[in-house]
This record gives structure tokens, sequence and C-alpha cells, in this order.
């Protein structure tokens, strides 16, 4: 069952736990479970920041079938204040008021129903940045 | 009632959707001539009384640096959880990085599931069972289209950390008092989308006497009267109910003023009365003495007297109310109508 898989990965899509590496410091996110990509250290459970900036995005117009209700949808390429990369989904922010360079911060919000269960998977998005 | 150990707030947070809808739009697709707020805002689609009781919970930790492993309950008090079976207290203590060695329940008791969740904490903390709690009064309310609720129903939270005093508060709970009857206002039986209510029965025999009789008995208990607070906050399911009860238990206005929100965001419900705390903490100083008294259809309401301390300074909401009330963006009715889920694909 999907859900099971989307229970295991609760823990990394609800607080933006990453994996840091302590030889060369490179961050990954989601969390790797092997080596570093980079220098092949050993990596460490971490909490990555919750701010950063936007470097890139799409509209998603046509969407997989468990975010149709969620169309159109921006995923971000976002940088954290600590330099680590990732792509997530955007929210509270209109296709026409998305700027690159523009200050986001992470938030908890639905991603997805799953229709015949009714089963809520919540993770990560984010929005831009409040106060 | 009194707590046989002091106890008080550590640290608080509120939040609100970015969204709000006029009462006029809504007026003029069910052809009304008068309505009884000016806007009220509405959850995204992607928002639900979970994640925003997420965002209040995050801003009262990260603002008071409360200790994430000595919180030791979290009850959060709605009338629209995500799930009729299904706690939201557990993906908040896995979301919040809390403690797993917690308790945790889901609150009901419409509009004052919050304030409930506040006495029950209290509780908790006096004893000596939990050295810190979270309450959390969180709703996305419903209204059925075309009814009066669909003018007011908005979506909002706000959330306390309490703790013994001595921990160091930024305010004292110095006493409450809790008042119910078994009155038919309100009502939304299992299974149902909407709620229903006696529209007759909402103000006189609801709102106004189980509030008047819940502060007016607080009074006769403690010895205390308007003059003694620098604030009060009261129920708001819109505008003029909390400043009838106010004028009719002798506060002025401007007591009122600070944490008197719903002409702009709406009646949040188990939100209410806390989402009006927290915008008056995010003004109140040293020595300030705040009112609060809650109302939950079916019927009770719960007093509460707050003495501010000097830490309200270092541990004021980060971000205040006002930084969510100045992202507000109006939106239209279908608009509206597609993120409150009433137009299913």
């Amino acid at each position: 069952m999907p859900e099971i898989t989307e229970w295991r990965d609760r823990i990394w899509r609800y607080r933006l736990i990453g994996s840091r590496c302590g030889g060369c410091g490179s961050t990954y996110y989601p969390p790797r479970n092997s080596r570093c990509l980079k220098c092949g250290g050993d990596l460490e459970e971490v909490e990555l920041p919750r701010r950063g900036k936007l470097l890139s995005y799409t509209v998603v117009y046509q969407a997989p079938t468990l975010y149709k209700y969620s169309t159109p949808y921006i995923v971000g390429y976002i940088e954290l204040l600590d330099g680590t990369r990732l792509f997530a989904m955007l929210t509270d922010v209109e296709p026409d008021e998305v700027r690159v360079g523009m200050e986001l911060e992470a938030t908890l919000r639905k991603l997805y129903t799953y229709g015949e269960s009714g089963h809520i998977v919540y993770g990560v998005k984010f929005r831009p940045a409040v106060g | 009632m009194k707590t046989s150990n002091k106890v008080g707030i550590y640290g608080y947070g509120a939040y609100i959707p970015r969204y709000i809808i006029e009462n006029s739009v809504i007026a003029q697709v069910w052809g009304k001539l008068s309505t009884p707020i000016k806007s009220k805002t509405f959850p995204s689609y992607d928002e639900d009384s979970l994640t925003i009781a997420y965002e209040a919970c995050r801003i009262a930790i990260e603002s008071s640096g409360a200790p994430r492993d000595r919180i030791g309950a979290v009850y959060v008090g709605s009338e629209s959880k995500p799930y009729a079976v299904k706690p939201s207290g557990t993906v908040l203590v896995d979301a919040l990085g809390l403690s797993r060695n917690t308790l945790s329940a889901d609150f009901e008791f419409a509009c004052k599931a919050g304030t409930e969740a506040i006495q029950a904490i209290a509780g908790l903390v006096s004893s000596g069972m939990i050295d810190f709690g979270i309450a959390v009064g969180t709703d996305t309310s419903q209204g059925r289209p075309g009814d009066e609720l669909e003018y007011t129903a908005a979506a909002g939270g706000a959330a306390l950390i309490i703790s013994r005093a001595d921990d160091g508060v930024l305010a004292v709970i110095e006493a409450s008092n809790s008042y119910v009857s078994d009155t038919p206002d309100f009502w939304r039986r299992s299974g149902e989308k909407y709620p229903r209510h006696l529209f007759r029965f909402t103000g006189e025999p609801a709102y106004f006497h189980h509030i008047i009789s819940s502060v007016r008995r607080f009074f006769e208990e403690y010895g205390y009267s308007p003059k003694d607070f620098d604030y009060a906050i009261f129920h708001q399911p819109n505008t003029k109910f909390p400043q009838r009860v106010a004028k009719m238990l002798g506060f002025s206005m401007e007591q009122i003023k600070p944490g008197l929100l719903s002409p702009i965001i709406g009646n949040t419900y188990s939100g209410a009365t806390l989402v009006g705390l927290a915008a008056t903490l995010d003004v109140a100083k040293e020595g300030d003495r705040i009112l609060l008294a809650s109302f939950g259809s079916g019927a009770g309401s719960d007093t509460f007297s707050f003495l501010v301390t000097d830490l309200i300074e270092e541990r004021r909401a980060k971000p205040p109310l006002k930084a969510f009330l100045d992202r507000l963006v109006t939106k239209d009715y279908s608009t509206y109508v597609r993120y409150r889920g009433k137009l299913m694909l």
C-alpha cells in the first residue's frame, strides 16, 4: 500500500530532516541512507534551516492524479540558508506573484489525499517568508 | 478555579490563512442586504485545522524557546478535525519534533474547545504530572452555502504553552471559571458536513447567558471588576456580540479593541478567543491584566484572568499576528468555494 511508504517517510517530510557529510559538509534533502556523493564520507542526520530563497521554479498544470486538486501549483528549486538545495512545492503564492530570489520559509501543508481511503499525507511546502 | 501551584503562559503563537473573502461578495451571491462582518479568512486548498495548529505551535515554541523534550501534553481543541477518528496531536508531535512520551488528545466543545484544553493543561502542569503542555484552539469552520454561518465561519488558530510560574512565564493564570448548561443553539451530527443552528437561541440563551454567567461568577468568586483589567477578549462570532457583551459587563470598547479581530478575520471558532489573546499579548506590557471569556455552543463559557510579567518582551510571538494580517489577500467566491472543498472533482 502506498500509504505505508508515506508513513515511513513522514519524519523527513514533516521536518526538513536531511543528511550532512562528516567529511566535506555536503548536505542532502531528502536524506540519503548511503554515503556522500561528493567525497564518500559518512552521513549524519541533521535538521535543515527552514528559510531560504527561490533559485528557479516551474508551474505545473498537468499533474499526477493525487495532485490534480492542487493545479496550477508551483514547484521551486530552493537554496536554504546553509546552502542545501532542494525541490519543493510552493504555497500561498500564485503563479503571477512568484519571483526568483524571493525569500521563502518551510511550512507544513497537505500534500494530497488518497481518494478511496481518505488518508491525508502532510509534508513540507515553502511559502513566502512572513515577518 | 485556582491551581494549587501557580501556572502561566510560557509562550504563544497564532496563525491565520492568507485568504479572505468579503462578506459583500457572499451577500451578492445569495441576495442578502446586510452582513455581520466585513470579511473572513478561509483556508487554502492545502490547509486544515491541523496545519493551522502546526503553525501556531511552531511559532509558540520557537519564539519562547520552550524545551521540546519537556512538553508532556498536546491537546488540540477543534470542531473541524481532519479526521473524525485519528488524533491531530500525534501528527503535531512528530512534525514539531516533540518527545513521544507525551499525552495527546483532541478536545471538542464547539468554539470553546481551545480554552477547555487550557484548563486541562493548567491542571496537569500545576499537579506536577507534566512540566510543559500545549493547548491549541484551531478551526476551519464550516458554513452551509447561503446559511447565516457562511458569512462568518472562518479559519485560524492559536497555541499556548503552559508551564509552572517558577519556570518563568510571560503571563500568570490568576484564576478561571467555567459555566455550562444544556442549550441546543448549534450542533453538527456525526457524518454531517455542515452544522445546524436554532436561530433565536444563538444570542440571549446561548452566547450572552453563558458568558455573562461565567464572568459574573468569576468576579464574585475572586473580587475582580472590569476596571481591574487593561484588556478583555470575548468570543467573537461576529462584530456586534462581543461589543454588546463587553458593554453589558461594564467593559469599554478600548479594553476589547486589540483582541477584537472578527470584523476582518471572521469567527475562527475554537481559535477565536485564543487568536484574540495572542493579538492582545502582542501589545501588552508588564503588569497588564487581561480577561478572556470564551463561548462554546451547546453551551458553555470559560473565563480566565492573566497577569502579564516582565518576560513578555522577550517571549512575544515572532511573527506577531499583525504580520499575518498584513499579508491577507482578497479572493472571489469561486476560489473560496473551490478551496473550501465545496466543489469536488
